[in-house]
């Protein structure tokens, strides 16, 4: 606990933290494998190629933080996939083509976003659900919702003005051609997310994740702060949702594996599966690397069939390089086992 | 420790650099000699002369009428079936095991079967009509077939089977119980059901796409080939056929990439192609998600390229809002009411073609209004060539699905 506020403070000078893992750990291997990048493909660098590749990769960034939120806290979020399917192909059958509906429905969208974190996080807490099954089960029933409700395939169409956010940006920019509004958006969206995580509530869920019996007696309220992370991935979801329909129009596969990829993202960016350590800037580059190594692979002629096997690969590799680190931190220090609930006190506040 | 660390991270970085350079090195040759993208098919899903014989009947003219091609067939072999003649057809029971209805093809088709047999069963030809969905799930419909034969209850099993091997012993129980079993859509290997329903085939729809950007691409020029997954036999003899035609063609063909259908997907690896160099056409092996890859160039500021794509609306109605030079393959939707209308031709004592070869013909830019015109009402993601324009249910069923 003493050490986790240090952490979070300012970066310390990039040299000696190259090798602590975390924010300059991740920031270190996107460096390089934008270098890799560049010597495969000189042309990268250049505005316009780089813009397509933020466009591309805004979503997966945004849905890292919301992913982040949760598993610092102490959680997982499965749904978060299912979920941007279900807002797309939600959007695309409301909306139907018609301009006007956009804005309803971008509303509609986010109460369905609120709805959704709001069971997650109610059915972790009150029923004492683990969130791994609460969050395994919202991403079958939204996914199995969705085909029932569409008789298995989406229909209707989004308008021009839902698909903006994703796909338009400011225009005609020196050197940079276009500048995406979803780059903006995530950026908007980490930035919030940087200082949510300095504020009260901020320290609040860290607090949570590290150790929620502690936190809990020190007066924060456990289950509150945890609805509230799931309530903020599923909005986190929603407009990814929005941006991932924009980018691309409605296909009946989309958002398919984004909660693995999203949680690949977060573990890569050193953030502790279990929660109480990790940065949101940690995960939003970790977002970053992990869509900078799928261009990488495509840059290779990598099949892209292969990359569930990598996203495994990163994830496992991840966490056991953090798990080290673990073993090599200092004797004294309280160590926390979340599956292993330390035996309590009666009356004690349960998870 | 925290040189540990350095090591670590470094001989992570020099990994990467080592094994870029090493999966470099065959990019060095000729384009387009990656693993399977070259000239010639993967001898694994290549059969000459079943290729031969699927580019031959797409020029046969086929058996039957013109207006009804869900009953043409291509060189039939009448085959006999008094054996099967039901007394009482209206009180017949047909069960249908299906794969899945997890993509928009299957979708639509099975909603023009559903149709079929709502007209079939007012006309007194059926009676029940029973289904069960296997969600794409092998032991599923292998128990979903058992069940049916268990029940006694059915007087006609159509199966329209998940994958080939697999279900050929599940196929064989069916026809070993002694009721009449149709199977359509993909194959097995026994030919002991009454009748196989298909339409010509992969080779034939990868070959029409692929000669269309011969014939409309300048020698040279580079073809970008789109495929959803490995490993599934009716998509992988599309791309065998195209890898056969691209390979007596001049054509540079760039690679392929693996999609998903996932238009994201598809629009972030066309863009990054179009990073790299010029792309003239695209090839699909099933037109989900073009309108995506079509967006790329758009977000580009490229034009437009030749692309095969399907019969999907989204892509056809793209096609003429944007003047495309393109095609639609297809790999004909209006299949899915053959089957019920050959249960009910079967329990009637009608000879049925034993193996029942429907037309596929692509719809090229002179049909295109016509068929955006019949379909002006359908969803996006709906076939053009479902066929169901005459039954009871049109347009609602398909409307609002």
């Amino acid at each position: 606990m003493t050490e986790t506020p240090a952490r979070r403070s300012a970066p310390p000078a990039l040299p000696s933290a190259l090798g602590r893992g975390g924010t300059a750990t991740v920031l270190l291997i996107l460096v390089l494998i934008f270098v890799v990048i560049a010597t495969q493909n000189p042309s990268f660098f250049q505005g316009p190629p780089l813009m397509a590749f933020a466009k591309k990769a805004a979503p997966l960034v945004i849905l890292a933080v919301g992913q982040y939120l949760v598993i610092v806290s102490g959680e997982f979020d499965l749904s978060v996939g299912s979920l941007v399917g279900a807002q797309v192909v939600i959007a695309a059958r409301l909306i139907d083509g018609e301009e006007g509906m956009t804005l309803p429905v971008i509303v509609l969208m986010l109460a369905f976003g609120v709805l959704v974190g709001l069971v997650n996080g109610l059915v972790t807490t009150f029923l004492g659900v683990p969130s791994i099954i609460t969050t395994l089960g919202m991403m079958l029933v939204l996914f199995g919702a969705v085909r029932f409700w569409t008789g298995g395939a989406p229909t209707g169409s989004l308008s021009e003005a839902f698909r903006v956010p994703g796909r338009g940006g400011i225009e005609d920019l020196p050197f940079l051609g276009q500048l995406p509004w979803a780059a903006l958006i995530a950026l908007a969206l980490t930035v919030g997310a940087v200082f949510l995580m300095r504020s009260p509530f901020g320290r609040s869920l860290m607090a949570t994740g590290d150790n929620d019996v502690a936190a809990a007696f020190s007066g924060v309220r456990v289950r509150r702060v945890r609805i509230l992370a799931f309530v903020g991935s599923a909005l986190m979801a929603t407009v990814a949702a929005i941006l991932i329909g924009g980018y691309a129009g409605v296909t009946a596969q989309v958002g398919q594996g984004l909660e693995f990829t999203a949680i690949t993202a977060v573990v890569l960016g050193g953030v502790v599966l279990g929660g109480g350590r990790g940065t949101v800037v940690a995960a939003a580059l970790g977002a970053l690397t992990v869509e900078a190594l799928f261009t990488l692979f495509n840059q290779l002629y990598l099949p892209s069939t292969i990359q569930p096997s990598v996203q495994g690969l990163i994830i496992i590799a991840a966490v056991a390089y953090a798990a080290r680190r673990g073993d090599l931190r200092p004797p004294g220090r309280p160590r926390r086992r979340p599956d292993h609930e330390p035996e309590r006190e009666p009356g004690t506040p349960r998870r | 420790m925290r040189i540990s660390r350095m090591l670590l991270a470094g001989t992570a970085g020099l990994t990467l650099m080592l094994s870029a350079c090493t999966t470099d090195a065959p990019d060095d040759g000729a384009p387009g000699g990656e693993d399977g993208a070259g000239p010639t098919p993967d001898a694994e899903w290549f059969d000459r002369a079943e290729y031969d014989a699927q580019l031959a009947q797409r020029e046969i003219t086929p058996e039957g009428s013109p207006d009804e091609p869900w009953l043409q067939a291509i060189e039939p072999e009448w085959t006999d079936t008094s054996e099967f003649v039901h007394d009482s057809p209206e009180d017949a029971t047909v069960c249908f095991s299906n794969a899945s209805v997890s993509n928009p093809w299957r979708v639509t088709g099975f909603i023009t079967m559903e149709q079929q047999v709502e007209a079939l069963q007012e006309e007194g030809r059926i009676g029940d009509f029973r289904v069960s969905d296997a969600a794409d799930d092998d032991n599923q419909q292998i128990s979903d077939i058992q069940a049916f034969v268990d029940s006694g209850d059915c007087d006609a099993i159509i199966i329209s089977p998940s994958t080939t091997a697999t279900l050929t012993p599940a196929v064989e129980t069916a026809c070993e119980s002694g009721v009449p079993v149709i199977v359509f859509d993909r194959g097995v290997n026994t030919d002991c059901m009454v009748t196989f329903i298909h339409p010509i085939g992969g080779y034939a729809y990868g070959a029409d796409a692929a000669e269309f950007l011969v014939d409309n691409l300048e020698p040279g020029s580079t073809v970008l080939a789109l495929r959803i997954l490995p490993g599934v036999d009716v998509l992988e003899h599309r791309w065998a056929a195209a890898q056969q035609i691209f390979g007596e063609s001049e054509l540079d063909v760039l690679g392929y990439e693996f999609t998903e259908g996932d238009g994201a997907k598809i629009k972030d690896l066309v863009s990054q192609h179009l990073q790299r160099g010029e792309v003239d056409g695209i090839w699909m092996d099933a037109g989900d998600g073009a309108v995506a890859a079509l967006e790329a160039f758009e977000d580009a500021g490229r034009p437009y390229p030749v692309i095969s794509g399907e019969d999907e609306l989204s892509f056809m109605r793209k096609w003429d809002e944007e003047g495309l030079t393109a095609i639609a393959p297809v790999y004909s939707n209006f299949q899915w009411r053959t089957p019920v209308l050959a249960a009910a031709m079967i329990l009637d004592g009608e000879e049925v073609p034993a193996e029942w070869v429907l037309p596929q013909e692509p719809i090229r830019q002179g049909e295109l209004q016509e068929f955006l015109d019949r379909n002006a009402d359908m969803p996006s993601l709906h076939y053009a060539k479902f066929g169901g324009e005459d039954l009871p249910g049109f347009p609602e069923a398909w409307t609002d699905r």
